[in-house]
This record gives C-alpha cells, structure tokens and sequence, in this order.
C-alpha cells in the first residue's frame, strides 16, 4: 500500500506539534503538546513501516461483471477491539473512582485524586467506549442497509485514529489537570477544533455512504444514527465556544456567562445522553435485534413515529437539570414538561423492541445474546421511566444532586447503552473475523449474569443512599436548625458506597469475560461446550 | 431582532409549525396503504450480509 500523503500529512502534523511545545506559554501546553508529538511520530514510523516503495503494480481492470458490493470492514474490525478495550479502561477507572470515594485515602496527588480520574471514567465510557461502538455499528449498519461500501475511500480510517487521538488528548489532558470544566466536554479548545475536524469526516463518510446506497429507502436505524452524528456536531461546537488566552496555551474562556453558559451546558449535556447515548444505541437496537433475532421489527411505523417524538422532544429536555437554579421559572417548567412528554416515544421505542421477539420468546431461553438485547431495552425502559420522574420539580427537590442522580445514570448507561453494545459486539465479532461462531455461548452467558448482578447492585444501593442522603440534607429540627452536618450525610453513605464499588466490580468481570471470550474468537477457536438451555430431548418414533 | 420578538415568535409560529409538522410526519406513516410500504422496508436488513 502507498502512504505517501498519509506520511506527510502526519509527520507535518508531528513537527507542528513539537513547534508547540517549543513556543508553549504554559507548562500544561507543553506537557499535552508532547504527547501529541509523540503520538504522531509513532504513527508516523508505523505509516513508513506498512508503506511499499517499490513501484506500483499495474492495477488489474476491474471486471464490469463485479456487481457485488465488497464492504469496507477494516474500520469496524480495529472499531470492535477498541471498544472492548475502551470499555474494560473505562470500567477499570470507574472502579477505581467509586473505591476512592469509600477510600479517599486511594486519591493519588497530584495525577489520580478524584476531582481528575472522574472525567477519565466519563469520558472514556461514554466517548470512547460508547463513541467506538457508535462508529463500528454505524459503519457495519450504514453500508449493508445501503448495500454501498463506505464513501470517502481511507477517510473512514481517519475518522478512526482521529478519533482516538482526541481520546488520548481528553484522557491525558485531565490526567495532567487541563479541564475547561464543562461537565462531560471538558477537553479544551485546541482538543475541541481536533473533535470538530474528526467529527466532520465522520458525517461525510456516513452521509456520503447514505447517498450512494443502492437500497432506494433509508432503513431507521440510519435515521437514528445521522441524527445523532448531526446533532452531536450541533451541541459540541455551540458548547465549546470559547476565546482561548493564548493559541500556545491552554486555557480558554467560555463565549457565555452566568445562567446562559449554565443552561447551554445542559442543554448540551442532557442532549449528549439524548442523542450520544439514546439515539445512536437506538440505531443499534433497530438493526442487531431483528438480526440476532432472525424477525423483522415489530413496527416499522411505529420506529417512524419513535424517531421524530424522540428527536422533537429530547432537545428541550435539559433544563431540567437547573431546577430551583437561577434559570427563569417557565423555562425550568418547560424541560420539565419536556422530559414528562419523552415519557411516550421512549417507551413506544421500548415496546417496539421488545416485541420484536414476538412469537419467538423461546429465543431466551437458547440464546444469551437475545438475553442481553431483552436486558438492555428494559434497562432502556426503567432508565427513562425514572428520568422523567425525577425532572419533576417536587421530585427533584429532593434527588438533586444526591446520589440517586448517579444510580439513575448508570441503570441507563450500564444497563442499556452497555449491554446493547456489548450485545452488537458479539453479533459482529466472528462475522468480521470469518468465524462460524463465538468461542463460548456459554461465557456470553455467564457475562449477561454477572453484568446484570452488579447494575441492580448498584442501582439498588445508590437509591437508598441517594434518597438517604436528600432526606438527611432537608432534615430540620423544631427549632429550624438543619439536623446534620454535611460531613455526617457522607458518614452515613460509606456502607453504600461499598457496595457500589462492588456492583461495578460485577459489571468489570463481565466485561473482562467478555473480553477474552472475543480474543479466542479472533483467533479461531471454538470451545467445547453444550449448548445453552440444554439439548432438545432425542425424538422417538412413535411405537 | 430582539430577543423578546424572537421569543414571541419561537413560542407562537415556530411552536406550531413544529407541532404541525410531527403531526403530518404521523398521518404519513399511518396513511393508508403505508403497511406493505413499511412491511418491505423492515425487511432491509435481511437481504444481505
């Protein structure tokens, strides 16, 4: 293969970087600009290792009969490690976090104390685990709904390792302590314009996929996935405006302030669980379950209706997160009405899911994949049953900022963009790789278990200590004097915390099982194992 | 154009607009004859791998 373009473009990239460390005005810009420097550099000697010099060979002519279209699934293939390597990272931190909080004397100065590490666990599960997932089954779905190859030749495979440059630019970043302190869009300005950059080739490889399909409808699942890919395009360059002090240094001010910087935070953060983490796992769901599944989905008309309430509501959902805040009254009022009416196209997504499965309930019993698919959609039910009531003004009084919020998060995160991730790997693993099947049904099921285990275990402790934890705050005596000091309320969640820490630890295993369970299927192995939910009884004929 | 007018328009015309939009994208999919369309666009998926 020939590189030529590739090499310059990453090694002029490479030095600019270095020529950013060299001018930096601040030591934090020095330090970021270096491991961009290294980091291209080492992909600049991997390029010129893999680039041919010798001649080109005369291309043979394609033959005209070659009517079959040839997928581009080298992208989707290095886009499933990278998940699962991205997940067990992020779950890794994730653990670690929630130990520290038990254990604060886990806080390691100055590079893991938890005010750092918590942004390394947001972002590497939702961007980097949740993102890779994104960007493998939107590839796998857009060009065999389309049966098109994917547009843009090797942009696809830019859009990958950009992709993980900005991972490795936010991770460290935080790491380092550079933060612009937008919740989950903390990376600064100059990581920002390098997301932008990845995020628009990300859109023409899609769209220009969408265009040249050979299938004349748009199948939903595409629907869902160019409005999230569009949308999230929207909410991070509004999010992100900002003046940066120096173009050599790191910090930057936000173009807003006050309450309008606050509320266009969380009209950006609520949307990137509206459109990151639902719409684009709903694509997901509208393509692998009927797969996996081998039925159609219960309604197409349905999933119409389903894509358009969700994406007309979901956009004014965020203010419920500025209740009782200084953001005017109507528009609190007006999220939380929002977040109430989401109530219907979440669930008339959910039914549609589930009863994809009518007719073929049996499928549970054999096959955990489908188990794992039925358990991520209920979690996708529960999730969004319980953040509607929780937008409830007189609700959120009392869960506001108490560890119920974090319960409620992590039964929709872990329970339903998780598992239905996990679950798409799994169909996609040993067809990418040219295997009959996976190495082990049986782990697939052992890992559906212990996932499923260690979310009810934490979302089970963080509702008792959460509502724990709001009623002790708003506890007052009959004198008016608040009952408990603060530091008594994080006393009293030790135990919980615990068993948080726990229930991650669960879901960490599973994933780990997971993990090696794919390894042996890229290598080509296959255990010997019986088949889950026994083997049918042996007919006899009749005597 | 202020913000007060582009308010007043947000919540009146725009508001309906939206609104009247939803409802002819859910007499669409619900039109009559629309059920063999969207029987055979649920079989996408299935047609190759």
């Amino acid at each position: 293969m020939k590189y030529t373009v590739e090499i310059v473009g990453v090694s002029l990239a490479a030095f600019l970087a270095l020529v950013g460390a060299a001018l930096s005005q601040d030591s934090l810009f020095q330090a970021h600009m270096w491991v961009l420097f290294f980091a291209l550099a080492g992909g600049a000697v991997l390029l010129l290792r893999r680039h041919s010099f010798l001649p080109a060979p005369a291309t043979p002519a394609r033959s005209s009969v070659h009517a079959e279209v040839e997928y581009m699934d080298g992208p989707i293939r290095y886009g499933v490690i990278a998940t699962m390597f991205w997940a067990v990272v992020g779950l890794v931190v994730g653990v670690l976090i929630a130990a520290q909080l038990a254990w604060p004397q886990l806080n390691l100065e100055p590079w893991f104390t938890f005010g750092r590490v918590r942004p390394v666990h947001t972002s590497a599960v939702v961007f980097a685990f949740g993102g890779n997932a994104l960007l493998a089954t939107s590839f796998w779905v857009v060009q065999r709904t389309s049966h098109a190859r994917l547009w843009g030749g090797n942009l696809a495979w830019f859009v990958f390792w950009g992709y993980q440059l900005f991972i490795l630019l936010a991770a460290s970043g935080y790491v380092l302590g550079i933060t612009q302190s937008r919740e989950y869009a903390e990376p600064e300005w100059y990581v920002d314009i390098l997301l932008t950059v990845v995020w628009v080739a990300y859109l023409a490889v899609f769209l220009g996929t969408i265009l040249r399909r050979k299938e004349p409808h748009i199948y939903v699942a595409n629907w869902f996935y160019l409005a999230f890919i569009v949308t999230v395009a929207m909410l991070h360059v509004v999010n992100n405006m900002s003046m940066p002090v120096s173009f050599l240094g790191t910090k930057s001010y936000s173009a807003f302030s006050g309450v309008q910087d606050a509320l266009t935070q969380w009209w950006y953060g609520h949307n990137a669980v509206g459109f990151f983490l639902t719409a684009g796992f709903l694509g997901i769901m509208y393509y692998f379950v009927p797969k996996q599944a081998n039925r159609p989905i219960y309604s197409y008309r349905l999933s119409i209706i389903h894509f358009w309430a969700l994406i007309f509501l979901y956009i004014w959902a965020g203010p419920h997160h500025l209740h009782y805040t200084a953001l005017p009254d109507w528009a609190q009022t007006l999220g939380m009405v929002f977040s109430i009416m989401l109530w219907m196209p979440s669930w008339g997504g959910m039914i549609n899911g589930l009863m994809t499965l009518s007719g073929a309930w049996d499928k549970l019993r054999t096959d955990p994949i489908i188990q794992m698919m039925v358990i991520a959609i209920a979690f996708y039910g529960m999730a969004t049953f319980e953040g509607p009531v929780m937008s409830i003004k007189a609700v959120n009084s009392l869960s506001h900022y108490t560890d119920w919020t974090v319960g409620h998060v992590h039964s929709g995160a872990l329970g339903w963009v998780g598992l239905i991730s996990f679950a798409a790997l799994y169909y996609m693993a040993p067809r990418l790789w040219g295997r009959a099947k996976l190495y082990s049904t049986r782990l697939v099921s052992i890992h559906v278990w212990t996932a499923t285990l260690g979310i009810v275990i934490y979302a089970a402790s963080m509702w008792v200590s959460g509502i724990m934890q709001g009623l002790m705050w708003r506890e007052y005596d009959d004198q008016g004097f608040l009952v408990y000091s603060f530091a008594e309320t994080v006393a009293a969640m030790y135990p919980y915390y615990v068993m948080r820490a726990f229930g991650g630890f669960l879901y960490l295993i599973g994933a780990l099982i997971m993990a090696y369970n794919l390894y042996m299927t890229i290598r080509g192995h296959v255990r010997e194992e019986a088949p889950v939910g026994g083997s049918l009884p042996a007919l006899k004929p009749a005597e | 154009m202020d913000y007060e007018s582009m308010r007043h328009f947000a919540d009146s015309w725009a508001l309906l607009a939206l609104f009247l939009f939803f409802i002819g994208v859910v007499i669409f999919a619900f039109r009559p004859g629309s059920k063999k369309h969207a029987d055979r666009a649920s079989q996408i998926p299935f047609k190759e791998d």
